[in-house]
């Protein structure tokens, strides 16, 4: 069963507590954290996929104009959250998807304290139908 | 133009050469393998035109070829399936007897679908070991990259070669919870194969193949276990109906609507056989009656003849024998086409109380299908909508979707009459 985990970082605070405020030693940590989480889930045979997104201080909105092109709106400095990363990874079943969720979720932050980030789960869409 | 295309596979040969002799050492066959995909470029380029990757098309049709010459040849393949198990690497092997080596299939079958493995390491292992497919081939199949493919066969192979299972067959005591395991490993490979829905439409079909050849040479070896022959049925009669379970966008066409002449009537027919010599011998199983069940519905010439007091019947058994839910449902579907929607929808509500159902799809699927065959649309649309909100099936999700927007449409123009069974959306007139 394939999940997409997605961990969301408080925008508040992105420049007053984030990650580019901490002192050097924990940014590496929480760094190496991060690499060897995904090498143990490439070694565990169930990673699929992980992308860390950049700053949400260039992202835009876009619709399409009348004429189909486009038009960009944003940044939006109201949104309380922005997608920080994503990983895909295809696991037994729920259980594993969630405790793999908790390991994200208590990377080590300032000071090498847990962060304890949420982190949202979805299944992908890959079951196969049921017989109608 | 033609030149160039001499000049390209002239450059191409030896490196397909090389991919095939890596993936499958042999020198002799590979070399066929590599002037057949030649001579298929040569057919086919001229007319369809280069692919975009010359490369990856030669060693493509080389490694079917590959394959398709390495499965007529059972004996070799057991030989490197062992070989690759063990990683003995070049050592020579004794020749075995004939007997002796459809024993080494069998104790592979049941080392690759050993408990101590995951469903989905043990699903991956059998493919490579047994099936002799391709980590990429397998990889593509299930979706994932190949390197976590094979991370997955790697790790499987160290688990079995740490448990220290002997390389023999079970004993009497451990035998059929073995057998179970192996049977149930094939039927989830033969599952996930059995959807077109998701690209990789070429290698889904592949699975549903490897996984019938599989408990073909399984029942050959062991034609006295019904189980496996219900199993073989059961996936026979299933297969058969695969051409007409998709419509041509891909979409999902219920039992009751599919063109039953597009049906596979020899595989049909095979099932029927198998089904019919098996069930009398005693010891009923699962698979049994669900290849029993496929039986009726693959014998009945149109929807409305399909003999729904067996289907009913059979269910009841199956019931019996198993405490899946979802077998349940199944049988309130047969119930509302013996007895009327409320009887079935009445079976239904029983159900609900089941913690293992809650907040499942089918449920809601199954409830909104017999509340319109009550003529209660309001309530089947909620219940389609709430059903495609939960399905982690994207086709089945658009079916379920559509068929709350049919509903909605029929309810909002005046006089229109509901409908017993689907049918396409109807367009609104303005």
């Amino acid at each position: 069963m394939k999940y997409m985990l997605m961990m969301h970082a408080p925008k508040e605070g992105w420049t007053t507590a984030g990650i580019g405020t901490w002192p050097p030693q924990d940014i590496q940590a929480h760094i190496a954290f991060m690499l060897d989480f995904n090498r143990k889930l490439q070694a565990s045979g169930e990673f699929v996929d992980a992308q860390g997104l950049a700053g949400p201080e260039e992202a835009k909105s876009v619709r399409a104009r009348k004429d189909g092109t486009p038009d960009t709106d944003g940044p939006f400095a109201e949104s309380k959250e922005f997608l920080a990363g994503f990983w895909i990874l295809d696991v037994e079943d729920s259980a594993r998807a969630y405790q793999i969720a908790a390991q994200i979720s208590a990377a080590p932050g300032k000071g090498g304290v847990p962060l304890n980030m949420p982190i949202e789960i979805r299944q992908v869409m890959s079951a196969p139908p049921a017989e109608l | 133009m033609a030149t160039g295309f001499e000049h390209l596979l002239r450059e191409l040969a030896p490196q397909v050469l090389g991919a095939m002799m890596r993936r499958f050492g042999d020198f002799a066959a590979a070399e066929d393998a590599v002037q057949e995909a030649l001579l298929a470029a040569a057919l086919q380029w001229p007319s369809d035109g280069v692919p975009d990757n010359p490369r990856g098309w030669l060693i493509h049709v080389a490694a079917r070829r590959m394959t398709d010459q390495l499965r007529s040849d059972f004996a070799r393949r057991q030989r490197e399936a062992f070989l690759f198990l063990y990683d003995v690497g070049g050592e020579a092997v004794e020749p075995a007897a004939e007997e002796a080596e459809q024993d080494d299939t069998l104790i592979l079958l049941f080392m690759c679908c050993h408990p101590a493995l995951t469903t989905s390491s043990a699903i991956a292992l059998t493919l490579r070991a047994i099936g002799g497919l391709g980590t990429g081939e397998i990889a593509s199949a299930f979706l994932v990259p190949e390197a976590t493919m094979a991370q997955r066969i790697s790790r499987a192979k160290q688990s079995i070669r740490n448990s220290g299972v002997p390389f023999e067959l079970p004993g009497e005591d451990e035998r059929s919870a073995r057998l179970t395991a192996v049977l149930h490993v094939l039927y989830l490979i033969f599952n996930e194969g059995h959807t077109s829905s998701n690209g990789a439409e070429l290698h889904r079909t592949e699975l549903c193949d490897e996984a019938i050849r599989l408990v073909r040479t399984l029942h050959g070896q062991l034609p006295r276990e019904a189980e496996i022959a219900g199993l073989l049925a059961l996936m026979l009669l299933t297969h058969a109906r695969r051409d007409a379970r998709t419509d041509a966008g891909g979409g999902l066409v219920p039992l009751a609507q599919q063109d039953r002449s597009r049906w596979d009537h020899d595989a049909i027919a095979e099932g029927i056989a198998l089904i019919s010599a098996t069930l009398p011998r005693g010891a009923v199983g699962p698979y049994q009656l669900q290849a029993a069940i496929a039986a009726v519905h693959d014998e009945a010439t149109s929807a409305e003849d399909t003999d729904w007091p067996q289907i009913h019947a059979l269910y009841g058994v199956l019931m019996r024998l198993s405490d899946n839910p979802v077998i349940a449902l199944n049988r309130a579907v047969a119930t509302a086409m013996v007895h009327g929607p409320r009887a079935g929808l009445a079976e239904l509500d029983a159900l609900a109380a089941d913690a293992r159902l809650a907040g499942h799809h089918r449920l809601d699927a199954v409830r909104a299908h017999l509340l319109e065959r009550a003529g209660e649309r309001e309530a089947a649309i909620a219940c389609y909508l709430a059903a495609a909100g939960r399905t982690a099936s994207e086709p089945e999700r658009n079916y379920l979707a559509t068929q709350a927007a049919r509903l909605g449409e029929s309810q909002a123009r005046p006089g229109a009459t509901p409908m017993s069974i689907p049918t396409p959306p109807v367009r609104r007139h303005r």
